[in-house]
């Protein structure tokens, strides 16, 4: 086993530990830290794969900015930890019927992608083995703001939008 | 590394992070599952990208990292909006349209 597949599978446990961490206990201080912890394993999975300008945005603005957001509001809620009393065994979905089916359904999806994956052909072509790999963040600038230029300007008031929309949600209503 | 490996962990993580959504009962964990979703897919766009050789692919992932702090933002004001209601942040406290 090379040096390489020791770092995927490194970074790669990093990341599927940390998504576990996140969904597998209650207490959503502990999760964000273990989604923050997940997001450094992704980063590095894209240096793997000659993105570094990705793994470092992965970095700064998930790890720093997203996340950092999300711990804010957990501790300015002074969230409650999640506890057994929380699922409400009288709903309906809880009646034997919907039971049967969700799982039905959720084991259909997994036999569904197993099959698509087994069908599918090429999938041990080397990731790096077709071509050479762009990582210059000059190429990515010069791509950026000359093919996706358009989308480009339509994010920057995608952004806008949902800043104020922020700002009227959370903010106190006179009445 | 072959784009198989990429491609299984890419759907795993988002196995895991659909599962938080069905799994847990908080606004909060729900929100961080969504962005493991997001994150999964990012990685089988730059796998793909690296794979092809061209840049669009890490270009679309900067634009669903956009999206993805857009939606957090969005999504945590309304979780704040909502815990001033009722409280919670059970997603079965929030069964009515209108108080």
């Amino acid at each position: 086993m090379g040096f390489d597949q020791l770092l995927f599978f490194a970074f790669a446990g990093v990341s599927v530990l940390g998504s576990l961490v996140v969904i597998g206990q209650r207490n959503p201080i502990y999760s964000v830290l273990a989604l923050i912890l997940s997001f450094f394993g992704l980063s590095g999975l894209y240096v793997l794969l000659e993105a570094p300008f990705v793994a470092v945005v992965q970095i700064i603005i998930y790890a720093g900015a997203i996340m950092v957001l999300f711990l804010f509001v957990v501790m300015l809620l002074n969230v409650p930890r999640e506890g057994e009393s929380e699922w409400d065994k009288a709903h309906p979905y809880f009646r034997p019927w919907p039971l049967r089916i969700g799982a039905v359904l959720s084991v259909l999806m997994v036999v569904e992608l197993v099959w698509a994956l087994s069908r599918t052909s090429g999938l041990n072509v080397g990731v790096a083995e077709q071509r050479p790999g762009v990582s210059s963040v000059a190429e990515l600038g010069r791509v950026l703001f000359t093919d996706y230029m358009f989308a480009f300007e339509v994010t920057s008031i995608l952004i806008l939008i949902a800043m104020v929309g922020a700002v009227s949600l959370a903010k106190k209503r006179e009445s | 590394m072959s784009i198989g490996h990429y491609l299984v962990l890419s759907g795993l993580l988002f196995s895991i992070g659909a599962a938080g959504v069905f799994l847990r009962r908080n606004l909060i964990t729900l929100l961080l599952s969504v962005e493991i979703m997001l994150n999964a897919v990012n990685l089988s766009f730059v796998a793909f990208g690296r794979y092809n050789g061209d840049v669009t692919g890490q270009i679309i992932t900067f634009f669903v990292m956009t999206v993805a702090a857009a939606e957090a933002a969005v999504g945590l004001a309304l979780v704040i909006a909502l815990f001033r209601h009722r409280e919670s942040l059970n997603p079965d406290a929030f069964t009515s349209l209108k108080w």
